[in-house]
């Protein structure tokens, strides 16, 4: 009988050398394949078993945290601040991220090569891996204060604020927002549930309406006019003395180029501050027609339109249009038509000229430290670019301080201080209210905050046209007196 | 099939220091792979680690002591074997109970229940060896084995006492005791008839009939047995909707009908009665129909999504595909996201969480443990014993490949516990009683034969 006992512990092994084959395609050939179905909710899993690291701003206040939980995962994201930071934190859902929570996910997360020696030591000494701390160079108090100023106007907007003389951001709003806690649940359902109806939403909350979107500047972009007026020739100045007919007429069209609301702009020969005071859009409209698209066009490149730009989240591209006929320049130089701005470059501009003509690239991470709270990263601010000369820049402080002292933009006024603003107006569609822009930067002397507010054409008040002055000054002059009086 | 003993045989040496020592090695193996457990759950060393270490070695060291004052002459590395899988078993059981997750794979794992059944296992493995001096005595039971197996295999269709749990018609209701599967004693009971019967029979089975092609096919009116036990596999199909037990029991007696008659006809007769079996039964049964094309294409997105479709199987291989080659270490895994990761599925469990390496390791100590049986039924001395040794290892190593290979999609998936490692009484106790069975015999075929009284006259001791 021993003869088929052999055969039959032949058998036996064979059946468990399959066994084994088998297993050794699951679990070393195919490994892969099943690791990373999308129906393995291991992964999902995953992102909640390490404690990522905060997100602070100002050092101090708590904008994101992972804290420890009971159940099926170890770590629960939470977002003190909620909708006050949700477009900066961004959120993390259990299969996206967004923001910060996404640009710097590596570092959160502890899966950055920068902490490679760190995971390395947690190995041998059993702690668990932590993730890094981002600190944001938001400015606590002014970001509250502008959240506060803009909702109080009821409408959607953007507040863009910034250090001009390195490029930090101090304030980013944008309304509506959201609570990023909601989409940052475990319950897959729930999260991506929140998000289709918040994706859904006309007044598009989800959107950072700083960086995400581009709008006509209106008025405000007169600035940048002048600037390349100015820089065409350094002998003028801001008594330079320009044409200002009631309705300039466009080559090639019928249709003329009105002030605002039709109305006259001094004699007809004014100077530049006169018309930039007075936000005529003829003398405007007729130096951009003068110095001609390629002019305009390198002006404002010179500010950083269309250059890519990441702050970290990467930014739309701003860009005067495509080029056209002479009209369409002379449309673009007072911020209509082709010409598409963000929120974010048109804060640029104003600390450009802040800064004696260098803009700083704008960023938003102050500083990155490992979980014992030794740095990691620190923010090194860089020149983006070179825009007009520091002559330049002075000429324009000094109209736009005269702006807001004599000007449209009296609202923006603080005791005590010499602020530099320009108001914009915007036209949109015919028969829609128009959007409101104000950008500006104080004390105009030693300049400490440069901004850009916009108020969407409001839907939410009908009937209460909004406009530079009357809306978005108020707003820009709250932000600017909490950075400076503290 | 006799020889003439040599007076001059060399000794099996019986080793008991050397298994001693593996004993307390699997013993240590368990207790680190419970602090393991307890230090990546919990940052601590678990403090039931040391009622489940010292407990699971005061087991052991009972079990040996049994084994060393009633089987001294047992194969050594048997107990060690069966001792670090039932503690593996016990670790990952433990483990799923630890997880804070609130899905069933958690919340029905029970280490306690399973360290109790461990106990109870043992008692009945050493209560085997005390009383069971001689396994021959088995022999006489043959048929009265074949009927209580039989009973034993039904008695889950008896009304009010079978339940039917997860589809399958399995288990029997005990008031005050809870279920147990009847079928996983039947198995005892049936490889002890099978052997009986066998050796009874053999010579008659073995008879030449017609030649096809390089083969003897076995004379029609022989066909009898291999029909009925087809028959009953099929009943157990039908009527109980445990594919597992029934391919478990009909391969196991054809292996076992190989075995006595050395007619390699009989294995093919099985085969094709099985696969005509299987078809009908596909043709008949939407479940064991849904079985087979889980197996074909387990990753289809409307099979997975399907009731009883195949999400628990590619749970399974998410699980050892999430593990790897060094798996995620104890504790730091999700097994419990595998139905019933506690008994059908804990082989990828533990793949999860122990990794390819983990699976070859603990495939070779099946692997061993079966070849070891195997061996003692080549040693054994008379054919019962040749015959009961060889259909319980091939018993076991079948079962090993009927549930792993189920899982682990080598072949189409049908329940079965895993032996030794999946939470659950009946299974337990039955596998700790194969057990005592091996090691009985084991001892037999080992422990030197009687001297031969030579040159007395012309007396010749014979050894069968």
């Amino acid at each position: 009988m021993n003869g088929p006992i052999k055969r039959a512990a032949v058998a036996c092994l064979a059946m468990f050398a399959l066994l084994m084959i088998n297993v050794n395609v699951l679990q070393a050939i195919n490994a892969g394949k099943y690791r990373d179905d999308a129906r393995n909710t291991r992964n999902y899993y995953d992102r909640y078993a390490v404690q990522r690291g905060r997100i602070t701003a100002g050092g101090k206040v708590i904008l994101a945290q992972s804290k420890e939980a009971k159940g099926d995962f170890k770590f629960l994201r939470e977002y003190p601040e909620a909708e006050l930071y949700a477009h900066l934190t961004g959120f993390f859902s259990p299969e996206s991220a967004s923001a910060i929570e996404a640009s710097q996910n590596k570092m959160l997360d502890g899966s950055s090569p920068d902490l490679l020696l760190q995971r390395g030591i947690d190995l041998f000494t059993g702690e668990p891996t932590r993730g890094a701390n981002v600190d944001l160079t938001i400015n606590p108090k002014a970001q509250k204060a502008a959240y506060d100023a803009l909702k109080q106007s009821g409408k959607r907007g953007a507040v863009v604020a910034m250090d001009p003389k390195s490029g930090a951001i101090l304030a980013m709003v944008s309304l509506p927002t959201y609570d990023p806690g909601e989409l940052s649940g475990t319950n897959k359902g729930q999260v991506f549930g929140r998000y289709d109806e918040l994706a859904k939403q006309k007044s598009q909350p989800l959107l950072n309406r700083n960086i995400d979107r581009t709008y006509p500047p209106g008025s405000t972009f007169k600035v940048l006019t002048a600037a390349a007026f100015l820089e065409d020739d350094s002998s003028r100045d801001a008594q330079t003395v320009v044409d200002a007919p009631q309705v300039l007429q466009l080559p090639n069209t019928t249709a003329g180029l009105p002030n605002y609301g039709g109305a006259a702009c001094g004699s007809g020969q004014v100077t530049l501050v006169f018309a930039l005071e007075k936000s005529c859009n003829t003398p405007f409209g007729s130096i951009g027609m003068d110095l001609g698209y390629d002019k305009m066009n390198e002006q404002l490149t010179k500010f950083g339109a269309g250059q890519p730009l990441a702050v970290p989240m990467s930014v739309a591209t701003s860009s005067f249009g495509e080029k056209e006929d002479q009209a369409a320049v002379a449309q673009a130089s007072i911020g209509q038509r082709s010409v598409q701005m963000t929120p974010l470059q048109m804060a640029m501009i104003a600390a450009g000229i802040a800064n004696d003509g260098t803009v700083m690239k704008p960023y938003l991470v102050n500083k990155i430290t490992d979980a014992k709270g030794d740095a990691l990263d620190e923010a090194d601010p860089e020149e983006f670019s070179e825009a007009i000369s520091s002559e330049t820049a002075g000429k324009l402080r000094d109209m736009m301080v005269s702006v807001v002292a004599n000007g449209t933009a009296n609202r923006a006024q603080i005791p005590g201080v010499d602020v530099a603003g320009k108001t914009g107006t915007a036209e949109t569609a015919d028969g829609q209210p128009p959007h409101a822009w104000f950008i500006s930067f104080a004390p105009a002397n030693d300049p400490k905050i440069a901004l850009a507010v916009l108020v969407e054409s409001g839907a939410a008040k009908v009937g209460a046209e909004a406009t530079g002055g009357g809306t978005a000054a108020p707003i820009a002059k709250v932000v600017m007196e909490a950075v400076l009086n503290q | 099939m006799s020889e003439v003993a040599e007076a001059s045989v060399t000794m099996p040496a019986k080793r008991r220091v050397a298994q001693l020592a593996m004993l307390a090695f699997a013993v240590a193996i368990v207790m680190g792979a419970y602090a393991n457990v307890g230090l990546a759950m919990g940052g601590a060393i678990p403090s039931g680690m040391l009622t489940y270490g010292l407990g699971l070695g005061a087991l052991m060291l009972a079990a040996y002591l049994v084994l060393a004052r009633f089987a001294p002459w047992a194969d050594p590395l048997i107990l060690p074997l069966v001792t670090l899988i039932n503690g593996l078993g016990l670790v990952m059981i433990f483990r799923l109970s630890e997880s804070p997750s609130t899905l069933p794979s958690a919340k029905l794992a029970s280490p306690s229940t399973q360290l109790m059944w461990t106990f109870v296992g043992i008692l009945m493995f050493s209560l085997t060896l005390i009383f069971l001096r001689d396994h021959r005595a088995l022999q006489r039971l043959t048929y009265t084995a074949g009927a209580v197996g039989l009973i034993l295999l039904i008695s889950p269709l008896t009304p009010f006492l079978g339940q039917e749990i997860n589809g399958a018609r399995i288990w029997v209701g005990i008031p005050g005791v809870g279920q147990i599967q009847p079928a996983e004693f039947a198995k005892l009971a049936l490889v002890v008839f099978f052997a009986g019967y066998l050796v009874a029979k053999r010579d008659v089975l073995a008879l030449a009939g017609r030649r096809l092609l390089f083969i003897d096919l076995p004379r029609a009116r022989d066909l009898g047995p291999v029909l009925i036990t087809w028959g009953v596999s099929l009943g157990v199909l039908v009527m109980q909707k445990d594919l597992g037990s029934s391919l478990l029991l009909f391969g196991t007696f054809v292996a076992m009908l190989y075995i006595a008659t050395q007619r390699s006809s009989w294995v093919i007769i099985g085969i094709l009665l099985f696969v005509g079996g299987a078809i009908m039964a596909g043709m008949l049964f939407n479940h064991v129909q849904q079985r087979f094309n889980v197996y074909l294409n387990p990753g289809d997105p409307v099979l997975f999504d399907a009731v009883g479709g195949s999400a628990q199987l590619m749970q399974g291989l998410f699980a050892m595909g999430s593990g790897g080659i060094l798996g995620t270490g104890l504790g730091q895994g999700h097994p419990e996201l595998i139905p019933l990761a506690f008994s059908d599925f804990i082989f990828p469990a533990t793949g999860e969480e122990l990794g390819l390496t983990g699976l070859m390791a603990l495939l070779m100590m099946y692997a061993l443990l079966v070849e070891r049986g195997l061996r003692t039924s080549v040693a054994a001395r008379d054919p019962f014993s040749k015959l009961l040794a060889g259909g319980l290892s091939f018993l076991l190593a079948w079962q090993v490949f009927i549930i792993v290979g189920g899982v682990t999609n080598l072949i189409p998936l049908t329940g079965l516990v895993t032996p030794f490692m999946s939470q659950g009484g009946s299974a337990l106790l039955s596998n700790w009683i194969l057990i005592a069975l091996l090691v009985r015999m084991s001892d037999a075929a080992r422990k030197p034969p009687p001297q031969a009284i030579q040159n007395e006259g012309m007396t010749q001791v014979f050894q069968r």
